[in-house]
């Protein structure tokens, strides 16, 4: 089933992080690319990802593998 | 250890500050040379520790970023020995990022006010029958929830038991206390002043308007608008040909001074940064006053605009129409006014509770059908008479005979700005009215500092008769003003000007009139955060204020400037140093950082000058 996923990192303060997670969690299994929206004022990154392919703790993984905290994430039903 | 090494960026800052004064004192007090180079080395490797980290885990995600070339270009000074430039370089790259987190966090100040009101707890009823505290996730719809003074309502609801004054102000922006009772609609971030009430939640977290809002404020401030696009397409590639021409430098001209100084100018920083910077602020001053803007495209457009239509009279005027005059004809009179007092009682036109208020009290008649006529009236059925309410178009439809008198009354009431709503019955003239409203008190000075602020055209178009139209219009100094028109005849005209070339922008109530907000190039909804005003509009203004209209204006003015400053700060920095490296001698590594760092804090510092925008001559 797919689901919506707002994921709220740390202030994020350099543009270029905006490419980088973008980047990395296009290239996750079971994330939906196109939905992948990286909030820089408000540093929150929204997507779409399959619960069956992918858990929402792999995504946050990945996304602190870059150097970025994870503060809060919150998974909704579409 | 990676992480470490991240975490404690700012300490590494720090240490290569003071690792360099250090080096600076022996070097110009004591003459050490050792403990200078020693100091530079240390200062250089430590701080450049992080910024490689960023830079791999970047490549690990295919990104050439600014932290790469800043990697290079110090490993590089380093190998030719340059420690001065290494060190200095890492230490305002680091303290560069320090200082602009720190000003990018003030930019966002203001929306984080809005979103820090989003309620976070709530007491819900249990199966044990007890009220306790939850997080707001674990609210569900349906659920039963205890509100008591002082405390914020956590989601939308209805009143089931109790009552109490609520402080809407982050709904509606209007500060005085609402009075609900049973029955009455609740909004999650609004705030008992007094009394207990229980509700049952209706609608929950991001579907509640209060959380719609956020969402919205939270979206338009990271929305792009085609500029940008563009800058973020062209940076995306600026870094990778930098890194390249960097190279090529280096091939042909063995110069490795001159290679790893153009890696560091090659940073974008400040273009990157400047508009959505501008944008923030923007968006978060607009917040903080009760402005909703939905995003840079629509600054944009909006700072252009020419024109500017009102969708009704009820937006200039009080809109608390009264009955000014009341002719009446023929004979059977009571009956006539209780027959039109039974109509209006069933009848939800704004113009209906004027003409109730205005009658004597009766008893209601039974109406046994009724048949409303678009931009007409209504025609009813009383008692076996045919009773038809409304203006002067419906009684030529209804074929009523308007005796001279009549038309005499007809026409000087209208002249005088009133509504006409006529009564017939079984197709003669029974009563005419005549209904008028006040314009808003301050309202024609705001839309005095509308046309100073360049609005070339203020038109008004309403049901309303041109008389009404053209009062409202000559008292406020209106350029034009429209009357008779139906919702289709105003998206119409809209269209009109549009194809003349001009940016429309269309203010209206949200209510009935969204295919021509939607059509406008800026809809602005007024005075409700309604849900459909969110959706359709480009603007919404919190409440019906109009000085928020022209503050709303003159802020996108100035947001729209404050973008074109920072991008022409951005690009000229940019041409200073590309021309510098290669044609002047005081151009360095350290200078061209400390300029490129400092270019960035300056655009940020600028878009910081929006958050306290207030219009001239307001408040």
């Amino acid at each position: 089933m797919m689901k919506k996923a707002t994921v709220q990192l740390e202030p994020l303060s350099c543009p270029s992080c905006l490419q980088k997670i973008e980047n990395a969690t296009k290239s996750l299994k079971g994330v939906d690319s196109d939905s992948i929206k990286v909030l820089f004022n408000a540093s929150k990154v929204k997507l779409t990802f399959d619960e069956q392919v992918i858990s929402i703790e792999e995504i946050e993984k990945a996304i602190q593998s870059l150097g970025y905290e994870v503060e809060k994430s919150s998974v909704r039903a579409m | 250890m990676q992480g470490y090494i991240l975490r404690s960026k700012n300490k590494i800052t720090l240490i290569s500050g003071v690792l360099i004064v250090i080096a600076f004192i022996s070097h110009f007090i004591f003459g050490n040379a050792a403990i200078f180079n020693r100091s530079l080395i240390g200062a250089s490797i430590i701080g450049v520790a992080p910024i490689a980290i960023q830079s791999y885990q970047a490549l690990k995600v295919k990104v050439v970023s600014i932290d790469l070339l800043v990697t290079i270009a110090v490993i590089g000074a380093l190998i030719i020995r340059n420690y001065e430039e290494s060190a200095i370089v890492t230490f305002l790259f680091l303290f560069g990022a320090w200082l602009e987190a720190r000003t990018l966090n003030s930019t966002r100040s203001a929306i984080r006010e809005l979103t820090d009101m989003a309620p976070e707890v709530a007491e819900k009823f249990n199966e044990e029958g007890k009220f306790v505290e939850v997080d707001i996730d674990e609210v569900d719809v349906g659920d039963t929830l205890l509100v008591k003074t002082g405390a914020k309502v956590p989601v939308d609801g209805v009143v089931l038991v109790g009552e109490g004054h609520i402080n809407e102000a982050s709904i509606t922006g209007e500060a005085v206390p609402v009075s609900k009772k049973e029955g009455s609609e609740v909004f999650a971030g609004t705030i008992v002043e007094n009394g207990t009430i229980q509700i049952q939640a209706k609608r929950v977290g991001e579907d509640t308007t209060f959380g719609r809002i956020i969402e919205l404020v939270e979206e338009a401030q990271d929305s792009k608008s085609e500029a940008e696009r563009f800058i973020d397409r062209f940076s995306k590639w600026y870094t990778p040909v930098v890194l390249v021409l960097a190279i090529v430098v280096y091939l042909f001209s063995r110069n490795s001074e001159l290679a790893i100084t153009i890696l560091v100018l090659g940073c974008p920083g400040a273009l990157v940064i400047g508009v959505p910077v501008s944008n923030v602020s923007g968006i978060g001053n607009g917040a903080r006053n009760g402005i909703l803007l939905k995003g840079s495209e629509v600054i944009n457009d909006f700072s252009r605009v020419d024109t500017m239509i009102f969708d009704k009279t009820g937006t200039l005027t009080i809109g608390n129409p009264e009955v000014s005059a009341t002719k009446i004809y023929g004979e059977k009179t009571e009956e006539a006014l209780r027959f039109l007092a039974s109509v209006e009682n069933e009848s939800d036109h704004p113009l209906a509770k004027a003409i109730l208020s205005a009658l004597p009290e009766v008893q209601f008649s039974k109406i046994n059908h009724t048949d409303v006529v678009k931009g007409g009236g209504i025609i009813a059925e009383v008692e076996g008479h045919r009773v038809a309410v409304g203006n002067v178009a419906l009684m030529e439809q209804e074929n009523v005979s308007l005796n001279k008198e009549a038309i005499q009354s007809v026409k000087e009431l209208e002249e005088n700005g009133n509504s006409l709503v006529l009564t017939s019955i079984d197709g003669e003239l029974k009563i005419v009215m005549g209904i008028r409203d006040q314009v808003h008190p301050g309202v024609k000075e705001e839309l005095k500092k509308l046309k100073k602020l360049g609005v070339k055209n203020l038109i008004i178009l309403s049901g309303d008769n041109q008389g009404t139209v053209d009062v409202v219009a000559r008292e406020l100094g209106l350029t034009e003003a429209h009357g008779h028109m139906l919702p289709e005849d105003k998206s119409a005209y809209l269209e009109e000007r549009q194809n003349k070339g001009e940016v429309v922008a269309f203010i209206g109530d949200g209510v009935n009139d969204s295919p021509s907000l939607a059509k406008a190039d800026i809809g602005i909804a007024m005075g409700s955060g309604t849900d459909v005003a969110i959706e359709t509009s480009d603007v919404v203004l919190m409440n019906s204020d109009f000085k928020n209209l022209t503050h709303a204006l003159g802020l996108t003015k100035a947001t729209a400037r404050n973008m074109v400053q920072n991008i022409i700060i951005a690009i000229g920095v940019v041409a200073v140093l590309i021309i510098s490296v290669f044609f002047s001698d005081w151009m360095n590594m350290s200078i061209g950082m400390l300029v490129h760092e400092g270019s960035i804090l300056v655009v940020i510092l600028n878009g910081m000058r929006l958050l306290n925008y207030q219009l001239k001559n307001n408040k």
